[in-house]
């Protein structure tokens, strides 16, 4: 076992399956500068740098993947999708539709998101649901390094388009970058457990679609993910010193959902709180619930997501990202409706 | 053109945002900053011959053309601040300031500056006549489809728009050139706008050139283009990783060119020729930002003030103004 940074595990990866498969290259904005030790393991030819144009560079990574390259598309930050947004839209998720199934689009687009640092709302957004929100997208946001590392290399391997979300807390290289972390009197709530940690010492393949029970309880179900799923652990704490257990579940991916491995949990303790830094309305915490309630099952729901545009203030910020506060709060109320 | 009014608004402009700087190091002010030291020439040169009604579409440096456009340094320092008392009530930070009175919004998403200040100009069309809009870009926005079909509607409307281009060489941390087809300014006029090349570190060569361009905006005769070179004092953003890996190599260099030499020893990969290439781009990077540096930046601020140092007794009285107000503005704000 070795013991790598979120983004470390995430490259590590790449340049695993780099070295097996000459099919994979990388394009994106500054990857020659972001990704400069697979540049000068792998050379120019698989790291290219592109100009600030996500509309042409995610369009062509599309129909490279067609035609038998294995791209990964770097979007800096996922709230820069919206100029390629027809690409993905309209494109990526298609073809195998439009196709009948023959045409296949193997690629992976990653982009870091999510808040916590101060950067503003055209900078922090999640926007997984939105985007797990077009059939034919798979959507990945891992919460540790080793999970970073396996869906990355899945993701890699799958025949189909796959989002893969770093959220910045979770990522030193992006929180130093967008940050300024590097400033001594800067103060962000990082979930250091997400950070670094063991990984394999080769990466195998985490599936897509598989979620992770983080912690088993008995009286509260928490659907999670990326630094949700760290908010929920460190507030389970302190509901275990009122008595309350609550089952941690980190989703892993958005899209596909792993509605089994909820509907076990939520059959044992009939109580749901889902915790989403991505919008509330029109989104994953209501698809989690709708999805439930279609299978029959009867359960005490609540959730704990964003619900405007992300402040800039650090003080607004926090208060209006998921938070331990708010988590606790939530579940409290949760719970004493079940008794 | 009043030399004095231009350095006053140039030295306004880089003293608050030196104070900016300071603040940001302190971990006062949170996430990027991109800071305009070293675009103040240009943006002197245009918005101070800026009248009431015209607007302003500014990308994500746009303190400074607020600042020379008469917004309150105060509520613009307390908004970068994250005050809840801030021009925007600490909800935008440095990116995305607005102000309705002024008609200038800005927005940190490269290139969306160009359908910003499109519509601007349409809306004077209608509603303000002789009054124009100004959209404010780097070259790398130049590469986004959006800004393109910008050219192609502003000239087709025959709408008062200038477009203006401050090239300081970079897209982000990427040299631009090696991402950037053909010139820049050909690219511009294809649209069958007039374009003009203006060195922007000289605000004397940027207000002649935007003469030129706002008066034919306010006659009806349609957009402009001007590209204006200028080199951005602290890199794409404070904190820049190239800038400090030049500034501070003994303390960078390890975290960087440990994992870097790791990896370029790796079995498994390119051939021995193609890692020494890769290895050969970063250290072209590296050594361009230091060229940069030790090339003799030309400062606006500096070029414009030579012309004026023989007025010695009206310099100081300048400056002096331009330091009290700042200090005011400082501590209006620590007062509280």
């Amino acid at each position: 076992m070795r013991k790598m940074k979120f983004s470390e595990a995430i490259d590590d990866a790449i340049a695993q399956a780099m070295a097996a498969d000459s099919r994979i290259i990388i394009l994106g904005e500054d990857v020659q500068a972001l990704r400069r030790n697979l540049l000068v393991r792998f050379g120019k030819k698989r790291v290219l740098n592109t100009p600030i144009s996500e509309a042409a560079f995610t369009g062509a990574g599309i129909t490279a993947a067609m035609t038998g390259l294995r791209p990964v598309v770097e979007i800096m930050l996922v709230d820069f999708i919206g100029t390629a947004m027809d690409a993905i839209l309209n494109h990526a998720a298609k073809v195998e539709a439009f196709s009948g199934g023959r045409w296949k689009v193997p690629l992976v687009i990653r982009a870091t998101c999510g808040g916590g640092y101060g950067d503003g709302g055209q900078h922090e957004q999640s926007l997984w649901g939105w985007l797990a929100h077009i059939p034919g997208i798979s959507v990945v946001v891992p919460s540790t390094p080793a999970d970073a590392g396996g869906l990355m290399f899945s993701a890699l391997e799958h025949p189909h388009p796959v989002f893969f979300l770093e959220h910045k807390l979770l990522s030193d290289m992006w929180l130093d970058y967008l940050g300024g972390a590097s400033r001594k009197s800067v103060d962000f709530d990082v979930p250091f457990e997400g950070t670094y940690g063991q990984v394999p010492s080769k990466w195998t393949k985490i599936p897509l679609g598989q979620a992770a029970v983080r912690k088993t309880g008995t009286n509260l179900t928490i659907v999670s993910l990326g630094v949700g799923v760290h908010r929920s652990l460190e507030c389970s704490k302190i509901l275990q010193d009122n008595n309350i257990s609550a089952e941690i579940i980190d989703l892993r991916t958005v899209s596909p959902l792993d509605i089994r491995t909820i509907h076990e949990s939520v059959s044992k303790t009939g109580c749901l709180l889902v915790v989403d830094e991505d919008y509330q309305g029109f989104g994953l915490s209501g698809e989690v619930a709708a999805t439930l309630l279609e299978r029959g099952l009867s359960f005490e729901y609540a959730r704990v997501c964003t619900s405007g545009t992300i402040p800039f203030s650090r003080k607004l910020e926090d208060e209006a990202l998921p938070n331990v506060k708010r988590i606790l709060d939530a579940s409290l109320k949760l719970v004493n409706k079940k008794v | 053109m009043d030399l004095w009014v231009l350095y006053k608004q140039m030295l306004r402009s880089r003293l608050f945002e030196e104070a900016v700087s300071v603040l940001w190091n302190e971990g006062l002010i949170s996430g990027e900053m991109h800071l305009g030291t070293g675009e103040e020439g240009i943006i002197a040169g245009i918005v101070t011959q800026l009248q009431e009604g015209d607007s302003l579409a500014l990308d994500h440096r746009g303190t400074s053309a607020l600042l020379m456009r008469g917004i309150d340094p105060i509520l613009l320092m307390k908004e970068l601040l994250g005050l809840p008392d801030g021009l925007c009530s600490g909800r935008s930070g440095h990116m995305h300031l607005f102000s309705p009175e002024l008609l200038a919004a800005s927005s940190g998403i490269v290139g969306s500056t160009g359908p910003a200040a499109t519509g601007f100009a349409l809306a004077a069309r209608y509603l303000r006549t002789g009054k124009l809009s100004i959209s404010f870009f780097g070259e790398g926005a130049m590469n986004q489809g959006m800004m393109m079909e910008s050219f192609n509607l502003a000239v087709t409307w025959n709408l008062p728009v200038i477009f203006v281009c401050k090239d300081d060489k970079w897209s982000i941390t990427t040299h631009s050139r090696n991402i950037t087809a053909g010139n820049l300014t050909d690219r511009a006029a294809v649209f069958g706008m007039p374009t003009y090349e203006v060195d922007g570190s000289d605000v004397r060569e940027v207000w002649i050139s935007a003469r030129k361009c706002l008066n034919r905006a306010r006659a009806g005769l349609g957009p402009s283009f001007i590209l204006a070179t200028c080199s951005h004092l602290e890199g794409h953003f404070l904190g820049d990783p190239l800038l400090r890996t030049v500034r501070k190599p003994l303390s960078e260099l390890p975290g960087i060119t440990i994992p870097l030499m790791k990896s370029l020893l790796q079995s498994g990969g390119a051939s021995a020729l193609s890692r020494l290439e890769g290895l050969t781009i970063i250290l072209n990077q590296v050594g361009k930002t230091i060229r940069d540096r030790k090339r003799e930046i030309r400062d606006p601020v500096k070029i414009v003030r030579k012309l004026l140092v023989t007025e010695k007794m009206q310099l100081e009285k300048l400056e002096a103004q331009v330091f009290e107000e700042l200090a005011g503005v400082i501590s209006s704000i620590t007062s509280e």
